[in-house]
């Protein structure tokens, strides 16, 4: 059975989506992409070095087997997260998008308030809207209705790999809003994605996790892993909690 | 005012501006294009989006586009990013 995944229109059979900052190299960043299996991966807009000739991402990463999703990491307002995407599209995306409006500098909690208006307005404009929103139901709700393609509510802050703090609030999420999950921001190795996957989350988006390991190629073939583990995990259905023992051998027939 | 020599007469053939590119302040000849721009700054052949004054000029624009005195210009391109 092939178990994809609709975001949008578009079908898809990775789970993974990757982020290309932090890596020692553009080889680095190449083969970590390529041993995670993603099919989407993210890149932020800045200026140009003008002062530098060295290869850019782009010059990494073959758009002809990935998809690139421009996010609007380091935008504060409405406002500057719309314009970055202004340039983005110019520079040939499509209108997939990954809308972040952050709140805080310390810990780089969103701005939901200011995250659905920017969806709002972007719809009508016509991106896809994936946004990165905190693990809050009302908000995400907020972003369904705004028309947004899915909903990314962090894990955990951004690059802390601290896990999903509330597994709780990520399931609440998925089974009140109708469009898909995709858990974004905190993933710190291999079991808390597949903890995100056993959930019921369509997808998970990484950076830090695997670009902060110490042998990252490796994180990305163990993240792609427990993607995989997880999904068949949730899909199976896993058997209830008990709070006491079941033997699993038969307690007739002992010898005496 | 810029001049050059010509034919022996000291003539004034362009005028330059000033322009601010990427936060940094530049002078550029009066008629340049946004493309000449990018030509200058080595970006001919490079993947990058151009926004003045808050406005994106779409690439198709650059060739006819006038830079004008006191223009802001955003130069961007995509780097790594989570």
């Amino acid at each position: 059975m092939i178990d994809t995944w609709k975001l949008g229109d578009r079908s898809l059979t990775s789970r993974i989506i990757v982020g290309t900052g932090k890596y020692k190299s553009l080889d680095e960043t190449r083969a970590a992409l390529a041993a995670s299996g993603a099919e989407i991966v993210t890149v932020a807009l800045r200026r140009v070095d003008l002062s530098s000739k060295e290869p850019t991402v782009l010059d990494a990463v073959d758009r002809s087997k990935y998809i690139l999703l421009p996010n609007t990491a380091g935008c504060y307002t409405a406002d500057e997260a719309i314009r970055t995407l202004h340039l983005a599209r110019e520079l040939g995306m499509d209108e997939l998008v990954k809308l972040e409006v952050i709140g805080d500098p310390k810990t780089l909690f969103p701005d939901n308030t200011a995250t659905v208006e920017a969806a709002r307005r972007l719809v009508k404009e016509g991106f896809k809207v994936l946004p990165y929103c905190s693990d809050d139901l009302i908000t995400c709700k907020r972003l369904e209705e705004a028309g947004c393609l899915a909903v990314m509510p962090l894990a955990a802050p951004i690059g802390s790999g601290l896990g999903i703090r509330n597994p709780h609030n990520i399931r609440l999420i998925i089974e009140n809003v109708t469009i898909p999950v995709i858990v974004d921001a905190g993933v710190g190795t291999a079991s808390d994605a597949a903890i995100a996957m056993e959930l019921g989350c369509a997808a998970v988006l990484m950076n830090t996790g695997i670009a902060g390991a110490t042998h990252p190629v490796l994180m990305a073939e163990s993240m792609r892993l427990a993607i995989d583990a997880g999904r068949k995990s949730f899909l199976a259905g896993r058997m209830p909690r008990r709070d006491y023992a079941n033997a699993s051998s038969p307690t007739s027939g002992l010898i005496e | 005012m810029a001049g050059r020599v010509n034919g022996g007469r000291f003539r004034a053939v362009s005028t330059s501006i000033d322009v601010v590119v990427n936060g940094k302040a530049r002078t550029v000849a009066e008629g340049t294009t946004v493309l000449a721009l990018l030509g200058e700054l080595g970006l001919g052949d490079k993947r990058v989006a151009v926004e003045r004054n808050l406005e994106v000029i779409p690439r198709a624009e650059h060739a006819t586009t006038l830079l004008t005195e006191g223009d802001r210009l955003e130069v961007v391109t995509f780097v790594g990013g989570g």
